[in-house]
């Protein structure tokens, strides 16, 4: 059985002008050991998936169907109470987008992650978490005598591995890990990434990793699920979709990323832009900007298909 | 040979740090960031030169300096032969047709309050590019259908918020061509845009130098990016530039320590690909106080000795103009 267990989960946030179909029927599973990359443009639905995982959507965000199986159990229907105290932070936890905002600058590093441990383990001892925290610090490569300082003495990518550090205070089972490589630079980036890498080893780790940077999904993940406003348009393991990408979507996505080992090319794009998801468009959600489409496209969902054992597609072209 | 649009030489921009009243009193030391510190290059006609480099290594600051929105320290700046460094307000503003500038967050660098017509007719007023309304008129449209927003009107009457960043980049593209000026700085045009869209705002600013025949300042992180878009790249580090060379030779055959560790530190679109290990540590030092000598010294794996240390490296030509600032080659 997968670690996590995602299927069919939809969600919807509630707005004046309607409901925003951000997501909907996004099927997933992670096993242990093994990251998944979300990938996507903005607003194609890959944080709400996260934030669904955790139930921390904002107010006016709901899940509306679905099941999201993790040990065994359902956390659509779990209660708050049960949440905290089994699943976030324990189980599965989440490394937040933009490491330079998400930490509390007032508080040193370690007050913030002994916080969280004393908060979901309500036996442990100060001084127990406190010689957590600089276990953690070593586990990624910080210094453990820096664990007092504050947020500002730390640099962008020592900010990253605190987070990454936080995210691992109680030993997770499932790493999620929003953009993680934004906002750094490249060397630095490079650096936090073989860090997931090898944590997810060390650990056994399932991870996901969201990012819009299919470059960055390529270096750490072993299967990949590509989304296109608010579904999952194609899903499998990240070398078949890398070398023979089935969906229009997938395919232009790929070549709009250029490689910095191949021969000089011209870019090459997606023309439009995404949909409002106010109003998605019928039929394939892609249809209007897909240089294949088809009649059956503007009238019929594609459904996810299986067209080898470790690829699925949803495209009216593959059949 | 031609001459070249754009040339600096030794260009410096040194920002003052603010210290509190007592630590001004106890020491008399003044105290800069040298953002930018010593940097030379020409850009030809029509050239696409590449500036990429970690945030802090100064390639904004060069791209302000060089469309005179900042005053610099010391050095000189060449505009088609003439010197531009030191000219007043009022000098530069018949200049100002000539050289224009595209930020990089087309979310704050589009006024809220204008329409897309108003944001593309200001500079034409203002740089006094034409002299009837009608003239106006179609300068802004046509250059509406240059960038792809068509059809013009449109697009005319409407206000940023009503854009995507997409369309958003496309006016501040617009912006910047609409004078036909002779050299633009882009400052990360396309960092703030999804990948899809990224591809076509750099198609779109391709065909439009060439069309205009316009030189270009690409100014970026993205290596992998400005591999495929520039003629040529510039590695800046802690306000120097490291190397120079035609972006493929650059990227294929890097020779500075620096450059070889950025290059393998981009990550590959291709799950087969296997990179080297990184080998350099740690992050840019601060540019109040950067290393003596060489100034990558502290982080270089391949650091030669007291050489590194002790004495700025020269430039060295290997050939095929690629230029590098390293002790390694002589």
């Amino acid at each position: 059985m997968p670690l996590l267990s995602v299927h069919e989960l939809t969600t919807y946030y509630k707005t004046l002008r309607g409901y925003v179909r951000a997501v909907e029927n996004v099927s997933l599973d992670v096993e242990k050991g093994e990251a998944l990359g979300l990938a996507g443009e903005s607003g194609c639905g890959k944080t709400t998936v996260a934030l669904s995982l955790l139930r921390l959507l904002p107010s006016n965000g709901e899940i509306l169907k679905g099941k999201i199986l993790y040990n065994g159990k359902d956390v659509v229907e779990m209660s708050e109470a049960d949440l905290r105290k089994e699943v976030r932070w324990k189980g599965i936890s989440l490394i937040f987008q933009g490491a330079m905002n998400a930490l509390n600058p007032l508080y040193t590093i370690e007050y913030q992650i002994v916080e969280a441990i004393r908060i979901h383990e309500k036996s442990v001892s100060k001084k127990e978490a406190k010689d957590r925290v600089r276990k953690l610090f070593e586990l990624v490569g910080l210094d453990p005598s820096r664990a007092k300082n504050y947020p500002h003495e730390f640099s962008g990518g020592m900010k990253q591995r605190a987070m990454i550090a936080m995210a691992l205070a109680c030993n997770p089972d499932v790493l999620i890990a929003d953009e993680p490589g934004t906002a750094l630079d490249v060397i630095v980036q490079a650096q936090v990434l073989k860090l997931i890498r090898s944590l997810k080893e060390k650990l056994n780790l399932g991870v996901i990793v969201i990012s819009h940077d299919l470059s960055i999904i390529s270096e750490i993940c072993e299967k990949l699920a590509v989304m296109y406003a608010g579904n999952v348009v194609e899903i499998g393991d990240v070398t078949k979709l890398f070398t023979k990408p089935l969906h229009p979507y997938t395919q232009g996505l790929i070549s709009a990323f250029p490689n910095i080992r191949e021969e000089k090319r011209k870019m090459e794009s997606i023309p439009g832009s995404p949909p409002n998801l106010l109003n998605p468009p019928s039929g394939c959600r892609f249809n209007p900007r897909c240089k294949y489409a088809m009649e059956i496209c503007r009238k019929e969902e594609p459904q996810l298909k299986e067209v080898s054992p470790s690829q699925f597609v949803a495209c009216h072209l593959v059949r | 040979m031609s001459e070249p649009v754009v040339k600096v030489e030794n260009l410096k921009k040194w920002f003052p740090v603010k210290v509190g009243l007592v630590r001004s009193l106890i020491s008399r030391r003044e105290l800069y960031v040298k953002a930018v510190d010593g940097v030379s290059f020409a850009i030809k006609e029509g050239e696409i030169f590449g500036l990429a480099g970690e945030s802090g290594s100064g390639k904004t600051t060069t791209g302000r300096m060089l469309v005179k929105l900042i005053e610099p320290t010391d050095g000189k700046i060449y505009f088609l032969g003439k010197e531009i460094t030191r000219l007043s307000d009022e000098e530069v503003k018949p200049l100002r047709r000539q050289f224009q500038i595209v930020f990089q967050d087309p979310y704050e660098s589009l006024n809220p309050r204008m329409t897309v017509g108003d944001i593309l007719s200001e500079p034409l007023r203002l740089l006094n590019v034409v002299e009837t309304e009608d003239q106006l008129e179609s300068k802004v449209r046509e250059i509406l259908s240059d960038v792809g927003l068509v059809p013009p009107e449109e697009f005319l009457f409407r206000y940023p918020h009503e854009l995507s960043g997409g369309q958003r980049q496309r006016v501040a593209t617009a912006r910047a061509f609409v004078v036909n000026p002779k050299f633009i700085v882009a400052d990360e045009p396309v960092s703030m845009l999804d990948a899809s869209v990224r591809a076509e705002i750099l198609k779109l600013m391709l065909s439009l130098i060439e069309k205009y025949n316009t030189s270009f300042l690409y100014i970026t992180h993205d290596l992998a990016l400005s591999k495929h878009v520039c003629d040529k790249i510039g590695i800046m580090y802690l306000g120097k530039l490291m190397e120079v060379a035609e972006s493929e030779e650059l990227v294929n055959n890097p020779l500075h320590p620096y450059t070889k560790a950025l290059i393998n530190a981009v990550p590959i679109p291709d799950p087969t690909a296997r990179r080297g290990d990184i080998v350099i540590k740690g992050e840019i030092p601060s540019p109040i106080n950067p290393p003596s000598g060489c100034r990558f010294h502290t982080r270089c794996p391949q650091y030669i000795g007291d050489i590194c240390r002790s004495k700025e490296p020269e430039w060295t030509n290997v050939g095929k103009d690629h230029l590098v600032a390293c002790h390694l080659y002589k």
